[in-house]
């Protein structure tokens, strides 16, 4: 699974006073946020980085795209369900770890 | 479910954008006489509708086939415009990029590029797109059009997000799109005139060149920015969002509940493929039991008239018994995947056929296969990494399909007492369950072995969109179980009927010498095949009978309730499924009985499996790997199960 030190914040955009950037993967059910970056680690194995990163962007994963948990399976918690601007996406956690999200600063809060 | 999300009652203006297809004068200059169909492809994201969108468009006018050596399955329908132009329309397998992922999704690709072998390139391609759900329909319309066709952008479910208060400006972003764009509802036929007009109509306009490309992940994001550009200018988003679909999911998506709720519904299923389907089959019978006496009393006694009762109507009739419960089970495939909750099944499922070394897609083709294992296998296409795509496809016809309902059917209906449990839970439906049970367990630790022992590889990434929950359209549903039924009666009449001819034909022929003592088929060929298994198929408890009715079992293994019937009707005694029954009680012990479901279980008793097989992998490596495992397993699990029952005293 997919560490917040993972993440180089360099890269994406700078961390502001609502959270560090954090990875997908490593939500809680309610969990929500923008998306500041998707990419795949190097080592990302089976397809590659490249790959998984556009299959990602073509199911709607893409930079500023608002995403909140909305499932998690029963063993794991996982794969989880996200609620992806208008619509709902299911994938694991694994590759949820390429997702990068600032969190939203009142969890649960609605806007 | 009265939230009008659910529904489909609210009437609306349909608003479309087509200026070029209103010429008042083209009524006069009809086309030319003998000018060919114009090549309609439709294309679309999954759950778009695009499936019924092509059924309102053809109505029955659909020829399913495969696409030219490959298996993918192709649909094509004709249709004609207002004007009376002929349409040929392609339904293509849905994508949400022309960048294919899988067979399926390169079957898309190469049809709108004109790249496929023996299809000309379409004249119009329309794209299908959700219309409460625009973002992925937009981008893929905005890479398809660098495959230069002219296009159509049919905004297919308007009525839903017409109800959602969800505001579309269809002038405005048909202009920006630089394509005509009609709203349909496909389920109610609405704006279907419409569309055919505006694809006339796009026909005349000139194609520009190809310029599509495989997009890297920055082009990717680049349409998507230019989608989400148009959604701003032309959509408002909806005032009463889809409120169902999640309240719904708090319930079928919950980590524990949601699994309750999916092994309800399983149970449900195969209790009403039992119980509904009943009545029906005994009007079949009845109907066949009629019709065999009917002929018979009009032919003269001899081998012409134990050919027409014996071989034909008997055979099929004998298959054919087992349609309403073939129907019944698609009916429950078809709706599921209709009102959306296929997805979650997969999703709930996910982590433990993870656990078996299975994609969470997987499940959908395992259950599939549930009714046949030949459309499961055709829909294993759905995984693209080949390891995974070769371990489902090698379990599939471990899971209980269609063609063992009739032996199952035969031996428990003669073995198990037709009690009720508690008064409502059918023993014979138990004792149904648990084979399927087994199926079920044997694929996944098959599975488990292949991944974890022979493939230790990375898995395909599950991704997957979970739609929004619709109300199933009864037209369309009852249209998909008839193809699916018309496909098994296909079979049922070529190969299962000239496997019952070949069969009477075995046990009739040589004829016994006159004077023979003994039932006829002793002296047949089929009674020499039967005896010459008999030393390899003795330790397992089957009689010579039982192994001549595995030969012709091997075309398809429905075919073995048919064989069962020759070899005992030849050998004295009328036929139908009851009275075989108590022909095989009769004859059997219970221990032989439960040897031979436990082969049927496992044997790799259909050579069109194999054959699938053998298509789909391109290679006789793999059907020649699958037979050899399941018998092994198959004579493994009867000989255990035969000990087993002999030492418990029922042999």
């Amino acid at each position: 699974m997919r560490r917040l030190s993972e993440f180089d914040p360099q890269g994406g955009a700078p961390a502001s006073d609502s959270g560090a950037v954090t990875a997908l993967s490593v939500g809680r059910k309610g969990f929500a946020g923008v998306i500041v970056a998707v990419r795949a680690p190097e080592n990302a194995g089976g397809l590659g980085a490249a790959e998984i990163e556009r299959r990602l962007v073509e199911m709607g994963f893409v930079e500023d795209a608002p995403v909140e948990i909305v499932h998690e399976g029963l063993f794991g918690r996982d794969p989880i369900a996200i609620r992806l601007a208008d619509r709902t996406v299911a994938l694991r956690r694994k590759e949820a770890g390429a997702v990068l999200v600032r969190p939203k600063i009142l969890a649960g809060a609605k806007p | 479910m009265s939230e009008a999300e659910l529904s489909r009652g609210a009437d609306l203006a349909l608003e479309t954008r087509a200026p070029e297809a209103s010429r008042p004068d083209a009524r006069i200059a009809a086309p030319p006489a003998g000018t060919r169909p114009l090549r309609v492809a439709l294309a679309g994201v999954p759950n778009c509708g695009k499936t019924a969108l092509f059924n309102a468009l053809t109505g029955a006018r659909q020829k399913v086939a495969n696409y030219a050596g490959v298996t993918v399955e192709r649909k094509e329908g004709a249709a004609v415009t207002p004007l009376g132009r002929k349409l040929a329309i392609l339904d293509l397998p849905g994508t949400y990029s022309l960048r294919a992922r899988s067979p399926d999704e390169a079957i898309t690709r190469d049809a709108v590029l004109g790249r496929l072998a023996g299809e000309a390139e379409p004249d119009v391609v329309v794209c299908v797109a959700d219309a409460t759900s625009l973002r992925v329909a937009l981008r893929l319309a905005l890479e398809l059009k660098a495959a230069g066709r002219p296009m159509v952008l049919a905004l297919n479910m308007i009525d839903i997000a017409t109800r959602q208060g969800l505001e579309i400006d269809i002038e405005g972003l048909s202009r920006d799109l630089g394509m005509p764009i009609v709203a349909t509802v496909a389920t109610r036929r609405r704006g279907v005139d419409l569309l055919l007009q505006a694809v006339e109509t796009a026909a005349e306009t000139t194609p520009a060149a190809a310029t599509w490309r495989e997009p890297s992940g920055a082009e990717l994001r680049a349409l998507h920015r230019e989608a989400e550009r148009l959604i701003k200018a032309r959509v408002k988003p909806p005032k009463r969002p889809d409120t169902w679909t999640g309240r719904l999911d708090n319930v079928l998506l919950h980590p524990v509940g949601g699994l309750v709720v999916l092994l309800v519904l399983l149970f449900v299923m195969f209790q009403a493929v039992f119980l509904a389907a009943n009545p029906l089959n005994d009007l079949i019978t009845g109907g066949f039991d009629w019709l065999a006496g009917g002929v018979g009393a009009l032919l003269p006694e001899g081998i012409l008239k134990s050919f027409v009762c014996d071989a034909l109507i008997s055979g099929v009739g004998s298959v054919l018994v087992f349609l309403p419960q073939i129907l019944v089970l698609f009916l429950f495939i078809i709706l599921l995947e209709d009102v959306g909750y296929m997805a979650r099944a997969a999703f709930l499922m996910d982590k433990i056929m993870g656990g078996a070394g299975l994609h969470g897609r997987a499940f959908i083709p395992l259950l599939s296969s549930h009714a046949c294992a030949i459309p499961g296998i055709m829909a294993t296409r759905v995984i693209d990494q080949r390891r995974d795509r070769l371990t489902t496809i090698l379990v599939a016809p471990l899971t209980t399909c269609s063609a063992r309902i009739p032996v199952y059917t035969l031996i428990i209906s003669a073995f198990v007492p037709n009690r009720r449990l508690f008064g409502w839970i059918s023993e014979q439906g138990l004792v149904m369950l648990g084979l399927y049970a087994t199926g079920i367990l044997s694929a996944l630790s098959v599975a488990f072995v292949i991944r974890k022992v022979f493939w230790r590889g990375a898995s395909e990434p599950f991704l997957m969109e979970l739609p929004a929950y619709k109300l199933p359209d009864a037209r369309n549903v009852a249209r998909q179980v008839w193809q699916r039924g018309e496909i098994f009666l296909r079979r049922a009449g070529t190969i299962i009927l000239s496997m019952m001819v070949v069969v009477w034909g075995l046990a009739k022929i040589p004829l016994p010498p006159a004077g023979a003592r003994g039932p006829a088929i002793d002296y047949s060929f089929a009674g020499m095949i039967g005896h010459a298994l008999q030393p390899l198929l003795h330790p397992i408890g089957f009689s010579w009978q039982m192994s001549v009715a595995l030969i012709p079992g091997m075309a398809a293994r429905e075919v073995a309730v048919g064989a069962l019937g020759t070899v005992y009707a030849v050998s004295g005694g009328d036929e139908s499924v009851g009275v075989l029954g108590h022909a095989l009680a009769s004859h059997w012990s219970l221990a032989s009985a439960l040897a031979f479901l436990a082969w049927y279980v496992f044997a790799p008793q259909c050579a069109s499996t194999l054959g699938v097989v053998k298509r789909e992998t391109n290679s006789w490596k793999w059907p020649a790997i699958m037979f050899a495992y399941m018998v092994t397993l198959a004579y493994i699990a009867a000989f255990i199960t035969y000990r087993t029952a002999v030492a418990l005293g029922a042999g």
